[in-house]
């Protein structure tokens, strides 16, 4: 029987972490509301759970995505995590192979402590060389994660994340598993004259140098101490990330989304977030000066802390840039969204001034209460529609009420769900197959809350039809034209394409770095409630500054809002893609021709 | 007679106002401080476009420290944002609009 006390601190740590996963996860999962539990039964053994399965292998193991964003960052997580799980699979075969049969928990984990000398059995070498290669390349990662938090250049991050107490302490034990490892195992190796490369020759120069047998015996006490005291602390620190981020991918596969009466999905995407700190240099928020530090990982932070957040979660333009880069893939923008839920009131019944008119027609334009602060747009489109012969009705050309997302946006759900409802009725009795709408804040709404049976175009994807089928033709002019992306429309609801073929057709598009997926924010968000109005032209400067890189003639968008915040302070003229097309487009001779037989008729 | 009546006087009474929550909401959104009552907010509501709603004359009222009627009336806001979008002086009227709803819901003191 292989045992010693000093396995004592290292079993009962790993049982207490255990349990206590076992209680925490136990309780989400009841908490789960009946529709997702139902979900996870129908689901459990189909495909997705395979697909879940190979997705911890690449993001939780290798760090894939982190990797795409910041290789050495990448590198630096990967060997912590593939290292480590690499070093328990290749120990457990190798222990399995001198026991022949099953061992205790402990025992692969302390096998060069109780086998100290292992020539005698199966490709004992080979595994002494495998296990030492394994250990190094952990112990390289570790390397590189101390120098972060000396100097966060080192893995090419501006700014890294500050620690809790609690964090350091844990922080320590993890550091010292590794390099205990190595001493432990060295000095084992040396006084018996074995081990690999790498332990085999650092024991040969202990033993050179001092006698190595009294410090044997406590070296591995201090091993099995440190992994104790790590496993105990997990929970009660950012670590809890490596355990909770598995449960999230296999919610995510099996479809499970968040609810904002639903505590389960926000505490798992919260608990999966483990600082890596990279959506802090993607924040525009970190140029402005005087402003609370609202990236996500902080405010992340403060909720498990159970910290106040209410300033963080009001502070935060909900432009989704640190959601497109997040590499665990945490639904950060609705996250925050739903979290400011917790501070305002929720009336309900407020809006019944709001009379409900309706008219029937094909297709209903809906502009938006931005749009009327911008008319040309809305003139540009009534000249397409009129252009195109299409029946539409302007919905809310008069004393139209708002679509609900502002609301939605400062957390007031119930609020929003009644415009929702008021809007909808007023949409489904025009009978209309197609509704127009000129804002993608309106866009995202109709789209994702309104349940619609019709389609919902933003206009530039209904301007981009119309040029493709003919039923409108521009002439192409050769004025370059830079394309700035909306939040809400881009990384908000995944149109980039149609915007751009449309301009493409009346002007020569040219594109930047900060274009698609990396667009700025204009600053004029409409979630942000705290930003003074010169923080907001600050922000507006610096993408008017990146979108006029390559000096392009003309910025054209897709959204009330940025044409008027980047309008404000840019020298370059900021047109919207209606007003553009508008512009160029050939106008057909229609009333000419009548008005020609009329005066024929006179005569 | 003349479709013209005498009005009430509207004295402002600070003996009875009482302007602890009206600083309260300013520290909160200190830009009212420098609305010039222009009334271009009021000019673009779009809530004030469906009903009798007046976004300045709740910023006069406020200022006052006469809460009465802004309870029941900044209800009627809907958030949209046009107002900020379009106020000259850039005051954060949405932000406004939200804590002084707040306040005036949890500060029930001005029953006083
Ligand atoms: S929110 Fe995402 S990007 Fe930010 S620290 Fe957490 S895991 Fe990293
Ligand atoms: S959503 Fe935008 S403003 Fe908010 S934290 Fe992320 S990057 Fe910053
Ligand atoms: S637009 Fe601005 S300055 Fe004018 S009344 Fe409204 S808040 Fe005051
Ligand atoms: S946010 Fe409210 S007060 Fe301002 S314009 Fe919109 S409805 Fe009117």
């Amino acid at each position: 029987m292989y045992y010693d006390p000093f396995v004592l601190p290292f079993t009962l740590g790993l049982l207490l972490l255990l349990g206590y996963l076992l209680v925490k996860y136990g309780t989400w999962f009841w908490q789960l509301d009946a529709q997702d539990k139902k979900k996870i039964r129908y689901r459990l053994l189909t495909r997705r759970t395979l697909i879940a399965l190979r997705e911890i292998v690449a993001e939780g193991l290798i760090h894939r995505k982190i990797f795409k964003v910041n290789p050495r960052l990448g590198y630096m997580h990967m060997s912590l995590a593939f290292g480590w799980f690499l070093l328990i699979v290749v120990g457990a075969i190798e222990a399995h192979i001198f026991v022949k049969g099953s061992a205790p928990l402990y025992f692969p984990i302390f096998f060069r402590y109780f086998v100290p000398d292992q020539h005698h059995f199966f490709f004992s070498w080979g595994f002494a060389q495998l296990m030492d290669l394994l250990l190094l390349f952990v112990l390289s990662g570790l390397f590189m994660a101390f120098a972060k938090r000396f100097n966060a250049k080192t893995v090419g991050l501006k700014k890294t994340t500050k620690l809790k107490v609690v964090d350091k302490f844990v922080l320590t034990a993890l550091w010292l598993i590794f390099p205990l490892r190595l001493l432990a195992e060295s000095l084992t190796s040396g006084y018996h004259n074995s081990g690999g490369f790498l332990t085999g020759s650092l024991g040969a120069v202990f033993q050179y140098l001092f006698p190595t047998e009294p410090f044997i015996y406590p070296a591995w006490w201090a091993y099995s101490l440190s992994l104790g005291v790590f496993f105990v602390g997990l929970p009660f620190t950012r670590y809890m990330h490596i355990p909770t981020e598995m449960v999230l991918i296999f919610f995510r596969n099996w479809g499970l989304k968040l609810k904002v009466n639903n505590p389960v999905l926000k505490a798992v995407e919260i608990y999966s977030c483990p600082k890596c700190g990279i959506c802090i240099d993607t924040c525009q928020l970190n140029e402005l000066q005087n402003t609370t530090k609202s990236q996500s990982v902080y405010f992340i932070q403060r909720v498990r802390n159970a910290e106040n957040y209410r300033e963080l979660a009001e502070n935060c333009l909900l432009c989704g840039r640190c959601e497109s880069v997040c590499p665990v893939g945490i639904d950060l923008t609705a996250l925050r969204l739903m979290h400011k839920t917790d501070f305002s009131e929720n009336k309900k019944d407020q809006f019944a001034f709001v009379s409900e008119r309706t008219n029937t027609a094909d297709v209903i334009y809906f502009a938006g209460c931005m749009t009327h602060l911008t008319p040309t747009i809305k003139n540009s489109m009534e000249q397409i529609f009129k252009q195109a012969g299409e029946n539409y009705w302007f919905m809310d050309k008069e004393q139209g009420a708002c679509c609900g997302r502002p609301l939605k946006l400062a957390g007031q759900f119930q609020a929003a769900s009644e415009l929702v409802s008021l809007n909808r009725n007023m949409i489904l009795q025009s009978g209309a197959h197609t509704l127009v709408t000129s804002c993608p804040i309106c866009y995202k709404i109709f789209k994702e809350d309104y349940r619609l049976p019709l389609r919902v175009l933003h206009h530039s994807e209904y301007i981009n039809e119309l040029l493709v089928s003919k039923k409108i033709q521009v002439k192409k002019s050769t004025i370059s034209v830079v394309y700035h992306d909306p939040c809400e429309l881009g990384r908000g609801a995944a149109v980039y394409q149609a915007p751009r073929n449309a301009l493409q057709f009346a002007s020569n598009v040219i594109e930047n770095g900060s274009s698609g997926q990396n667009s700025l924010c204009c600053g004029g968000s409409l979630a942000n409630q705290s930003l003074s109005e010169n923080n907001k032209q600050n922000i507006a400067h610096t993408t008017v500054h990146k979108l006029t890189d390559n000096n392009p003639e003309l910025i054209a968008t897709a959204c009330p809002m940025c044409k008027k915040t980047l309008g404000a302070v840019s020298a370059v003229k900021v047109v919207d893609i209606a007003e553009l097309v508008a512009k160029q487009m050939i106008v057909k001779p229609v009333h000419q021709k009548q008005k020609a037989v009329s005066v024929a008729e006179f005569a | 007679m003349w479709g013209y009546k005498i009005i009430t006087t509207n004295q402002i009474d600070y003996d009875k106002n009482n302007r602890a929550i009206r600083n309260k909401i300013l520290a909160l959104e200190p830009s009212l401080r420098i609305c010039i009552a222009c009334g271009a907010c009021t000019a673009t509501c779009t809530a004030g476009n469906l009903t009798p709603f007046n976004i300045r004359r709740m910023n006069v009222l406020l200022q006052r420290g006469e809460y009465d009627d802004l309870k029941s009336e900044l209800g009627k806001c809907m958030l949209c944002g046009k107002c900020t979008l379009v106020c000259p002086r850039g005051v954060n009227l949405r932000n406004l609009i939200l804590k002084t709803r707040e306040t005036l819901l949890n500060d029930e003191c001005h029953v006083l």
